[in-house]
């Protein structure tokens, strides 16, 4: 790690009207795992074909290896990809297939037989040379489509949801394989993915993508535990929103009023007056019968939902938002109909300046108007 | 229970079934039949088909004369096949591959055609390539040429004529098998370091084969029998397996040795279509 081997620059990329990704920088270090992560049209494919050079980016630059690239035709550059739809050439062999990249560079033949002979123990498919890709299961194709790119040994390996299409239990077999073989050859990965718990899993960072708009990047628990939106926030795990206005700025200690009464948050560089979204985790929503200093938000016990090892708690506010609270199972939770003060400590909520907020910009109107 | 279900379903079966049944035999197995015994007839002295068993027309049909015009009209086929896949490939693949709206428009020029009778657009050919015709007339006014240029009555001209009626017989084929080719093959190639001719030798082409075969069966196949193209264009001076059958059963009036050579076209025919099967072909993409 160390070295950025992919930086992509003020990259924009429009279809007609459709503006698809918006001024994207970014930068992948050597080595890394980066999961680029979104729902289906956030622009994340559109950004894994540009650096691969199936797309053109509209304006910016994209560097692999502080060489820029954008004008470089797919077959110039030192980057693969792994399909969606594994793309594997129905007409040729498995060993044909693998060994396809390096008779295109005109790799003496030897040298070819031994290349894909390693790739193919190395993905466990050996005894598999003569077979055709419709011979093959979903898993096994997956594993070919992975060989055939990496026996090019490309500088960056670009991979689009490349486990879509498997079940679920050979799907968290293909992620730790994969996450292995990326430490074992040390490959920088760029990763597509919609599934956030593929994400956490495998990254080593993650960049969250919201309509064309690259919103966080950081390590898993970095986003977990402190995402910078609110789309970042709800995206990744489930969490429990409130919005308000700052009402008390005592140090990082901040009083935010919200419909149903006041809440407590910690944060640095927030004013008072200003719209703040509030994300608290429901594993650290904490309840009391006694009243709590700095929340006045009382809620009624409306629901149980077991699920297995944990239980969650459905509570509804006055104004009838529901929040909930997540508890192991065994620990003990409120009962239904029980009215109960929520709370938190304090360093547990994370404070988003709410800007996106449009009841902020309706006040703001009618101010200044 | 069984029972009532059995009855239920076979009487539609069989009313659904029947007439189809019924048409086939008298409109296709029957003339086939006949054509079939005919060819094994003689002739008697006033040129009437005399029923009695004889080989006589299969022995003629041997002669160098005759199987000088079988090489002749392969020739004539394989040429106008040749010539059909180098000049609809490239065409099939643009209308294939081209989102726009024009891929509608391009379709279609290739479909509008097919409403005239093709016998009535090879006449319109004559009438431009003849000495008189538009053509000449036109580069002649021009004082491009000082003499009309001979156009008809070649074998160039007969395979032009083919290639004209038969080009989109040649296209459909490829078209379905072009656009069947799945993109992300064609990017999987470049980002594995080919460039675009080896991409196209290396999965374009080999994934296409199979629209190239049922093209070439479904362009090579009527191109023996196309005896009007032959006639018009060519003037007899490059004749298809289709004029001597024609020929036969018109001014020679020997239907028993226009019935042999018409029973020796289909079988050329079939052994066509069974290698294309052999050969993995779908029958379904020649249309029958």
């Amino acid at each position: 790690m160390g070295k950025n081997i992919v930086e992509l620059t003020g990259v924009n990329k429009i279809y007609g009207t459709n503006h698809v990704v918006k001024d994207l920088t970014l930068t992948v270090e050597e080595g890394e795992f980066l999961t680029l992560l979104g729902s289906s049209g956030c622009g994340k494919t559109t950004t894994l074909r540009m650096i691969a050079g199936f797309e053109e980016p509209t304006t910016g630059s994209i560097k692999v290896e502080g060489e820029a690239i954008e004008d470089k035709e797919p077959y110039e550059r030192d980057v693969n990809t792994v399909f969606q739809s594994y793309a594997l050439f129905p007409h040729k062999t498995i060993y044909d297939n693998i060994a396809y990249g390096l008779k295109m560079k005109k790799v003496p033949k030897k040298e070819i037989a031994e290349r894909v002979k390693e790739m193919m123990e190395l993905v466990q498919l050996e005894g598999f040379e003569k077979r055709y890709p419709n011979q093959l299961s979903g898993g096994q194709k997956q594993r070919v489509a992975i060989a055939r790119a990496l026996i090019n040994r490309p500088k960056v390996l670009l991979l689009d949801e490349p486990l879509g299409a498997l079940d679920l239990k050979l799907r968290k077999q293909m992620q730790l394989e994969l996450k292995r073989l990326q430490k074992k050859l040390n490959i920088t990965f760029i990763y597509v993915t919609h599934d956030q718990e593929e994400a956490l899993t495998m990254s080593d960072r993650i960049a969250i993508m919201h309509d064309g708009v690259m919103d966080q990047i950081a390590t898993p628990t970095e986003i977990y535990e402190h995402p910078a939106t609110k789309f970042v926030a709800t995206f990744i795990g489930e969490t429990n929103i409130f919005e308000g206005m700052a009402k008390i700025v005592d140090g990082d200690t901040i009083t935010i009023g919200i419909e149903n009464g006041d809440i407590t948050g910690c944060g640095a560089d927030f004013a008072a007056g200003e719209f703040i979204t509030v994300s608290v985790r429901p594993e650290k929503m904490k309840y009391s019968y006694e009243p709590v200093e700095g929340f006045t938000i009382a809620a009624r016990i409306v629901d149980y939902i077991y699920v297995g090892n944990i239980v969650k708690c459905v509570a509804e506010l006055p104004n009838k938002t529901q929040v909930k609270i997540e508890r192991l199972a065994g620990e003990e939770v409120p009962a239904i109909g029980d009215v109960v003060c929520l709370y938190w400590n304090k360093e547990d909520a994370v404070l988003i300046h709410n800007l996106d907020n449009r009841f902020y910009q309706a006040v703001e109107n009618a101010v200044f108007a | 229970m069984t029972k009532h279900r059995f009855k239920s379903k076979t009487l539609p079966a069989i009313s659904m079934v029947g007439p189809v049944t019924i048409w086939l035999l008298v409109f296709v197995a029957a003339p086939l039949v006949y054509v079939f015994i005919m060819s094994f007839c003689g002739l008697d002295e006033f040129y009437n088909v005399s029923y009695h068993f004889t080989l006589n027309n299969y022995k003629r049909l041997a002669d160098s004369n005759y199987v000088d015009i079988y090489l002749h009209s392969l020739i004539i086929a394989l040429t106008t096949t040749v010539v059909c896949i180098l000049l609809a490939y490239p065409f099939a693949y643009i209308i294939a591959r081209t989102k726009s709206r024009k891929k509608n428009l391009l379709y279609m020029l290739v479909i509008i055609p097919f409403w005239t009778n093709s016998l009535i657009r090879i006449y319109g050919w004559r009438s431009l390539l003849g000495t008189n015709g538009w053509i000449n007339t036109f580069l002649m006014n021009l004082h491009l040429i000082s003499e009309p240029i001979d156009f008809l009555y070649k074998q160039g001209t007969t395979i032009f004529g083919m290639v004209y009626c038969l080009f989109p017989f040649m296209v459909l084929p490829l078209y379905t098998a072009i656009e069947k080719l799945d993109g992300s093959l064609l990017e999987a190639s470049a980002d594995l370091g080919a460039k675009g001719p080896k991409t196209f030798f290396n999965v374009i082409l080999p994934l296409t084969s199979g629209g190239i075969f049922s093209g070439s069966i479904m362009v090579f196949i009527p191109c023996l029998g196309y005896f009007f193209v032959a006639d018009i264009l060519g003037g007899g001076n490059s004749d298809v397996i289709g004029n001597l059958v024609e020929r036969q059963f018109q001014s020679g009036n020997n239907w028993p040795l226009g019935a042999a050579l018409s029973i020796i076209l289909i079988l050329v025919t079939l052994i066509l279509v069974k290698i294309y099967q052999k050969l993995g072909g779908d029958m379904d993409s020649l249309g029958v």
